[in-house]
């Protein structure tokens, strides 16, 4: 493994994620903490591969605040910790991230989290240094994935010296990047956690408001000459670029595109929050014209333009472009979505006056002039396989039976695929993790009002620890009338498979206590019931008999996760009797392929029968059990 | 062996699940070691359920790249899937892009659902030839079946791109790459597959 490789000044392929880890193992990380969130989920995973060789405690926690806590509680006593998250996480440990700022700690501690600009895999493209700030957390932003690692490592230091956590903000395109790295030396230090009589580490005093922001200050100060800002381009530049994160790659690239890359400068900003102000004035003075490229929000853009506000007397007379002033900005608009070269070099063409067509060989729709159709799009889809097709195939099925119009609420994992047509458009909420069991408590309690509609809510079994319980023990409370359906597929799926409390193991493979969930709910005093949702009829009967109860009640859908089922395993082979396939005449209307639509069930045109797509089919036979003409066989290999 | 035009620019399309993110690593992590400067910009999370996926490797002698390919600079364009190589070819070709195509469909949900039509894929490969002077076209998920198992494809292609002779390094570092990364059978199906995949193509 790249991450472990002893030979400092060797390159190595690595990922992002993988670079942040091997940053936290050069700074002789001790204590590592995570709750799986894409992008930044295989920072913690890649920790908990070499914990054993490294003598490291990495830890999958409950949720991100729990996370945060424990980082804490190591760095009180000295320890290096690292604690991960993506941005939706952050704001679950929010409530004890500002506690800590102003408590301060003690060993190096470092908060990764990751952006998503684009929302590639998150509900939001959230910029959660708006958030950092307002925390008081110094934020470093890498630009690239040897970055990634440089900065984690010396974001031990910063911390370690102003006793305050140092934020790394990455974004989707560092953590999910890959390529090589130059490796420095790893450190084994040796690790003695103190935490005497005398210690204390408590936020209450006003005075620690006033010690944090001189911290900030002392940031601000060491940020100026900081190895992670750099310049390129000619001497007092009048024209200037101003960016973070990969943006200053795309920059670069862009400028280069246009053919100005000798006119303009770019100040790249590794140490985003607080300002490097010193460094940024000595540029700004013979600056006339300046860009901002960063992402999402205009974060740099408005502390830079409030800094050069203040020092105008001084600056003389700039204009600004970025965000604000509409310049930069993508297809979606200014500060929608992330940037690439080509919307940088779209922007910097119109504002520095150079032409610019793009360089595309075609249009999308010249492309289908030329292949004479449509080319049709492709939407996210379940897996071939997914126990989640068959519960909402299920729980739609009783509803229709019910009759009564009932609500679907979601939630937060692969299943908030339930939003689209995969899950046959089913849920009707999704805001963030455990949101649906707290929504559907309201409108459990609104019967009063005259709202008689049966409430069901969706959520996966990692979601259910991370943040249902709460909202299960409210329910009991105040006996709201629901029911929770847990899509159990025993694994955090969405993510990559990460284990959970309800696992038998722990992050580093190690034997886990499992919590089980059924001891929970039995300890509400909840009823419940288990099915299998590849039983489909069995599990329409279950949804159909819950849905006559009345108050909080819970139907576990228990089945493994298809890609975790068949992973190094033989697959089941299912294929489509054609002697018994009868095709248009059955009157099923291509039930496998149209209705249940799996994407393993295809449809061949040629002979007019159902066919089973080998090279996407997972085997769960599912389908076999659907098929009014029982046409479709399951060879079983597993089970 | 064609020349090297710095930066090459390669991009590995296809639909969530074919294995994009593992042949991309394969050459990133070949190319790392064969002393080259090396990027792969990447995206996964929800788009690897059925969705769109591409992987963008830029491969230099000497100098870091940022993740994204800028439009219409891909030299390489593998695509796992013929409806998402011209889907990319819009985006990312231009005349002189060689193009490596697994001539197998996998249908979006549009298709099976009968509301879109998937274009039959030969008309797909003859609008490609329109767009490029260079097109391969294989049976990479057949090739795949042929070495164990159609989940291989990946590799397939991955041993097809090698065998075009437009990476900079030799096969022996992707072969060794394939070696270090997986273990027992796993490794045997995707040498095996690598090997069909080159063949296709270097003869």
């Amino acid at each position: 493994m790249g991450v472990c490789k002893e030979q400092p000044g060797v390159r190595v392929a690595l990922t992002g994620n993988e670079s942040i880890a091997r940053g936290a193992l050069e700074a002789g990380v001790a204590y590592a903490a995570s709750y799986p969130g894409s992008p930044t989920a295989e920072v913690l995973g890649t920790l908990a591969k070499v914990a054993g060789e490294f003598n490291l405690y990495v830890e999958w926690s409950v949720n991100e605040k729990v996370a945060m806590e424990g980082a804490a509680a190591a760095s009180f006593t000295g320890l290096r910790s690292l604690v991960v998250m993506k941005a939706d996480g952050l704001n679950v440990a929010l409530d004890f991230a500002s506690a800590l700022a102003l408590s301060g700690t003690r060993g190096g501690m470092v908060i990764v989290v990751g952006d998503d600009p684009s929302s590639h895999s998150s509900v939001r493209e959230e910029d959660s240094r708006n958030l950092c700030k307002a925390l008081h957390l110094p934020i470093w932003e890498p630009s690239s994935v040897q970055e990634a690692k440089d900065m984690t490592r010396a974001a031990f230091d910063l911390s370690e010296q102003l006793k305050l956590p140092v934020v790394v903000r990455c974004v989707t395109r560092v953590c999910h990047a890959s390529g090589d790295v130059e490796l420095g030396e790893l450190t084994r230090p040796e690790r003695r956690p103190v935490f005497g009589r005398d210690d204390r580490v408590i936020t209450f005093s006003i005075q620690l408001h006033a010690q944090l922001e001189q911290k900030l200050s002392r940031a601000a100060a060491e940020a100026s000459d900081s190895f992670f800002n750099g310049y390129s381009g000619p001497a007092n530049a009048r024209r200037l670029v101003i960016a973070s994160g990969p943006s200053a790659m795309y920059a670069l690239e862009a400028l280069d595109m246009l053919g100005l890359a000798g006119g303009v400068g770019v100040l790249k900003l590794g140490t985003t929050w607080p300002l490097p102000e010193t460094l940024l004035l000595n540029y700004l003075k013979n600056a006339s014209e300046v860009v901002f490229a960063e992402e999402v929000e205009p974060f740099v853009e408005d502390n830079v333009m409030a800094l050069a506000a203040g020092h105008w007397n001084e600056l003389g007379s700039i204009k600004f472009y970025g965000k604000r002033s509409g310049h930069v900005a993508g297809p979606a608009g200014a500060g929608i979505g992330e940037l690439d070269p080509d919307v940088l070099a779209g922007s910097l063409a119109k504002i520095f006056d150079v032409p610019w067509a793009g360089q595309t060989m075609l249009t999308s729709r010249e492309a289908e002039e030329l292949l004479g159709e449509k080319m049709p799009g492709r939407e996210l889809a379940l897996c071939a396989g997914c126990p989640h097709r068959a519960s909402f195939w299920a729980i739609r099925t009783a509803l229709e039976l019910d009759g009564r119009e009932g609500v679907v609420l979601g939630d937060i994992g692969c299943y908030t695929l339930g939003i689209v047509r995969t899950g046959y458009y089913l849920l009707q909420t999704m805001h963030c993790m455990g949101a649906g069991v707290g929504i559907a408590g309201g409108l459990g309690k609104l019967n009063r009002f005259g709202f008689n509609k049966p409430v069901i809510t969706v959520v996966g079994d990692s979601t259910f620890y991370h943040a249902a319980v709460p909202a299960l023990i409210n329910a009991r409370y105040n006996r709201a009338n629901f029911m929770c359906v847990v899509l159990d597929n025993e694994t955090t799926a969405m993510t990559g498979h990460q284990p959970h409390p309800g696992r038998q193991t722990t992050a580093t493979g190690g034997p886990a206590d499992t919590v089980y969930m059924e001891e929970i709910i039995r300890g509400l005093n909840i009823p419940y019931a288990i099915s299998d949702p590849y039983d489909v009829d069995a599990t329409i009967n279950a949804v159909c008999d819950m849905l006559q109860l009345s108050g909080p009640r819970v139907l576990i859908l228990r089945r493994t996760c298809a890609l975790a089922a068949v992973k190094g395993k033989e697959k089941n082979r299912v294929y489509v009797d054609w002697d018994k396939c009868i095709g248009d005449d059955c009157g099923c209307g291509r039930f496998c392929s149209k209705v249940f639509a799996c994407p393993a069930n295809i449809w061949d045109a040629e002979h007019g029968k159902a066919r089973i797509d080998e090279a996407v089919c997972n085997g769960c036979g599912v389908c076999a059990t659907l098929c009014p003409q029982q046409a479709i066989v399951v060879e079983r290999t597993v089970e | 062996m064609s020349t090297f035009v710095e930066p090459l620019n390669i991009i590995i399309t296809g639909v969530g699940g074919q294995g994009n993110v593992l042949a991309s690593q394969v050459v990133s992590v070949a190319a790392a070691v064969a002393g080259y400067r090396v990027v792969v910009g990447e995206t996964f999370g929800v788009s690897q359920r059925g969705g769109s996926v591409m992987s963008h490797v830029r491969i230099s002698k000497d100098k870091p790249y940022g993740p994204l390919i800028p439009r219409g600079r891909a030299g390489v364009i593998a695509g796992f899937e013929p409806l998402e190589t011209l889907r990319v070819m819009v985006n990312y070709a231009n005349p002189d892009t060689v193009t490596i195509m697994n001539d197998r469909p996998n249908y979006p949900l549009g298709c099976l659902l009968g509301e879109d039509k998937y274009p039959d894929p030969a008309r797909i490969e003859e609008t490609i030839r329109k767009l490029v002077a260079r097109v391969h076209r294989l049976p990479a998920t057949e090739l795949a079946k042929e070495a164990g198992s159609p989940l291989a494809a990946n590799m397939v292609m991955t041993g097809a791109l090698a065998g075009s002779g437009l990476l900079p390094f030799g096969r022996e570092y992707l072969t060794a790459t394939i070696e270090l990364l997986f273990k027992d059978s796993v490794r045997d199906l995707n040498l095996a597959a690598f090997e069909l995949g080159y063949r296709q193509l270097a003869g």
